[in-house]
């Protein structure tokens, strides 16, 4: 059961190899686009790392820029195969290392698609590492005197500056922690020992927020103390006060952002995924017709390509069989030997 | 005799229409280079209008996209010119036109001449126009009601935190306006009241800054409010303190950044013109070394080509002259006049 044969004409042939030869070229290109694009993934990844706590979602930039190298010398070779393909003399030479190529560019042409997958299938992970981190971020935030935490602040200030949010769910974050630090709080005042006192672990807490969520775009002269207090300030109401500082958190605005970003490189790597596919499928179709030639006299026959000689399972298998055969040999030997003591001692369950 | 002479064959006269060919096409992308740099500065001076109150001059990014576009076309022209010069029949299209072709891209020359010029010499007006405007827009920061100055306090913030500067010196143009508006302000506060009182104006004066002037790098959390009072706050110091808020004034900041901008310009502009005038010289000796072919019919013969068919100051003693018979024709008419007023003493 032949997978999509086609006849192929001495012409058909000629523009086959000529197209494949372009594509081929395309292809290189989008390769190294891909590379780039895994490049760009990795460094906004990488600007942002103190506010994630792990780096799993670093895989998908990687696979790219390993499927992107890897699509370069897999078109690399497939432009000099299609330029050697008329060439009755010089196409056998190839003979022995297409079977091995096909199998490669089919294992990175699917690594593709799966890193598209696989950008989606880990929103979930990122989430919650940025959810450890910016809680991690908020906490440490006044330790600016900590050796290995003094630009804590710093970052998160310039975070919530750029992605105009504030605080990782939302600005009560900031109410939980104490983000001022020790140093600065004057410990005769009595307004600070209230303050302490009044929570079990003797935390100076506040309901108030750093200047980095203000909003420039509020008419007012932006609230930063005591958000929850209407009677501190003139003409304020903080249930119905929207513009006065970011409502949005941190991690929406870091996950959008990214879901973004991928989003848009997803669509550009499916589209060479497309680009890939097609140049392989054309390669198969070119070397099968030019197999048919191989040894006869009138190189201008109408040959016919297939894809695939027997249907998908088989071929699964062909490729299969020999990996499973290294495996499978070292189980008989072991079975061999089971069997010989199995006289002699209990019988042991085969590895 | 002729100025700068050099002997052509047919190999130097193929390399040198080859070579002219490539640099033709280099002034292209150059001109391209010029013409996006031009729509590229205006759009930040638009960006940044509010901060000069409307006031700033588009001239100089606008010379830039004209010359931009004028590169592309003396250029690309070029480049057809020096494609078609070998073939003897396509190049006696282009002949007649050589000459004033010539003369084009000479003024053209001096027109980046003076587009540099300006590059450099314009950095004043953009150094007042930011004083004048940045006082204004301090101003104009608590109107947020006004119509046409809604957005002057979102402007000047996000101006401050990009460009990590306070105020138009120093921070401390901040005390000297009332930068919060009266809608916000408990007029029945004894507070309020006395700073009210306190100056001849009637102006709420105080010594804080708005939140776009804290700077993120600073260890405690930013101090806005009662800036020069150390009592109010624990552990501080007014006159030692760094960190706090940005100290240099956004004047500075912003001037910078226009004049490296309008510099860098100017460099490449000054870059253009000498790319020009090499372009203009192989194109000289070019058309000179095809029109002196001994042998017209014979390709592979020698010809000789030149900058200037005189020498130098011969050269500009005929344009002198030439000016001179174009000044004569008026004067025909002069020859007229000084009898008439001479009639007229007479009388």
């Amino acid at each position: 059961m032949v997978v999509m044969k086609m006849k192929f004409p001495f012409q058909k042939r000629v523009k086959l190899a000529q197209g494949l030869w372009l594509l081929s070229w395309c292809a290189t290109v989008a390769g190294a686009t891909t590379f780039t694009l895994g490049c760009i993934l990795k460094t906004e990844l990488r600007r942002r790392a103190e506010v994630m706590d792990n780096q799993d979602i670093h895989i998908v930039p990687n696979t790219l820029m390993i499927v992107g190298l890897a699509s370069l010398g897999i078109n690399y070779f497939a432009s000099k195969i299609c330029q050697d393909a008329l060439d009755a003399g010089r196409f056998p030479r190839w003979k022995n290392f297409l079977k091995p190529y096909f199998a490669i560019s089919c294992f990175f042409t699917v690594l593709m698609l799966l890193a598209v997958i696989m950008s989606y299938a880990l929103k979930g992970s990122l989430e919650s590492s940025l959810k450890v981190g910016l809680r991690n971020g908020i906490r440490f935030y006044k330790d600016t005197d900590t050796p290995g935490r003094c630009f804590q602040k710093q970052n998160i200030d310039r975070l919530q500056m750029e992605f105009q949010c504030c605080g990782n769910n939302d600005f009560r974050d900031w109410f939980e922690v104490q983000w001022i630090s020790n140093r600065y709080l004057d410990f005769s005042s009595k307004e600070v020992k209230d303050r302490i006192k009044s929570n079990v672990d003797g935390r100076y807490l506040l309901d108030g927020v750093p200047f980095s969520c203000c909003t420039p775009s509020s008419p007012r002269p932006c609230i930063q103390y005591q958000l929850t207090n209407n009677s501190a300030h003139y003409n304020y109401d903080y249930q119905t006060e929207e513009l006065n500082i970011y409502l949005r958190g941190c991690r929406e605005a870091l996950v959008n952002y990214y879901m973004g970003l991928m989003n848009t490189i997803g669509a550009g790597v499916l589209s060479i995924f497309l680009l890939q596919g097609s140049v392989l499928v054309s390669l198969r179709l070119l070397q099968t017709a030019m197999e048919a030639v191989a040894g006869k006299e009138n190189t201008e026959i109408e040959t016919e390509g297939y894809l695939l000689e027997k249907g998908v399972k088989d071929t699964i298998m062909e490729y299969l069989d020999p990996v499973l055969k290294f495996l499978l040999l070292k189980n008989q030997v072991e079975e061999g030997t089971a069997a010989a003591t199995s006289t002699t001692a209990k019988p042991r369950s085969g590895k | 005799m002729p100025f700068m002479p050099v002997k052509f064959n047919l190999q130097k006269r193929v390399k040198l229409a080859q070579g002219l060919w490539m640099l033709y096409w280099f002034s292209v992308i150059a001109g391209i280079l010029i013409f996006s740099l031009g729509i590229f500065f205006k759009i930040e001076l638009r960006k940044r209008s509010e901060m000069m109150d409307d006031n700033e001059s588009h001239l100089v990014p606008n010379l830039l996209i004209l010359a931009g576009m004028l590169a592309c076309g003396f250029n690309a022209f070029g480049g057809k010119v020096c494609h078609d010069s070998l073939d003897p029949m396509k190049f006696s299209k282009w002949k007649p036109m050589l000459k004033t072709y010539l003369q084009l891209c000479c003024g053209f020359n001096i027109l980046l001449v003076l587009v540099s010029l300006l590059c450099f010499l314009m950095q004043f007006s953009v150094y007042l126009t930011l004083a004048e405007g940045l006082s204004y827009a301090i101003r104009f920061y608590k109107d947020t009601d006004t119509p046409g100055r809604c957005f002057m306090k979102r402007t000047l913030d996000m101006t401050q935190i990009e460009f990590r500067c306070c105020g138009n010196n120093n921070f401390r143009d901040w005390f000297e306006v009332q930068w919060i508006s009266n809608r916000y302000l408990d007029m029945s506060n004894d507070v309020v009241k006395d700073r009210v009182l306190s100056n001849v104006e009637g102006k709420y004066l105080m010594d804080s800054v708005p939140f776009s002037c804290c700077n993120p790098g600073s260890p405690r959390p930013c101090i806005q409010h009662h800036l020069t009072n150390n009592s109010a706050h624990y552990d501080y110091d007014h006159r030692t303190e760094e960190l706090n808020i940005w100290t240099r004034g956004c004047r500075e900041a912003l001037f910078s950044y226009y004049s490296s901008l309008m510099s860098s310009i100017g460099v490449l502009v000054l870059f253009t013109i000498v790319l020009e005038s090499v372009d203009m010289a192989g194109l000289k000796y070019l058309s000179t070394a095809l029109e002196t072919m001994s042998e017209p019919e014979n390709p592979e013969c020698e010809s000789e080509g030149w900058l200037l068919e005189k020498g130098v100051k011969e050269t500009f003693s005929d344009l002198l002259t030439k000016l001179k018979t174009l000044g004569r024709t008026n004067q025909v008419e002069g020859g007229d006049a000084p009898e008439t007023p001479a009639a007229f003493a007479s009388i």
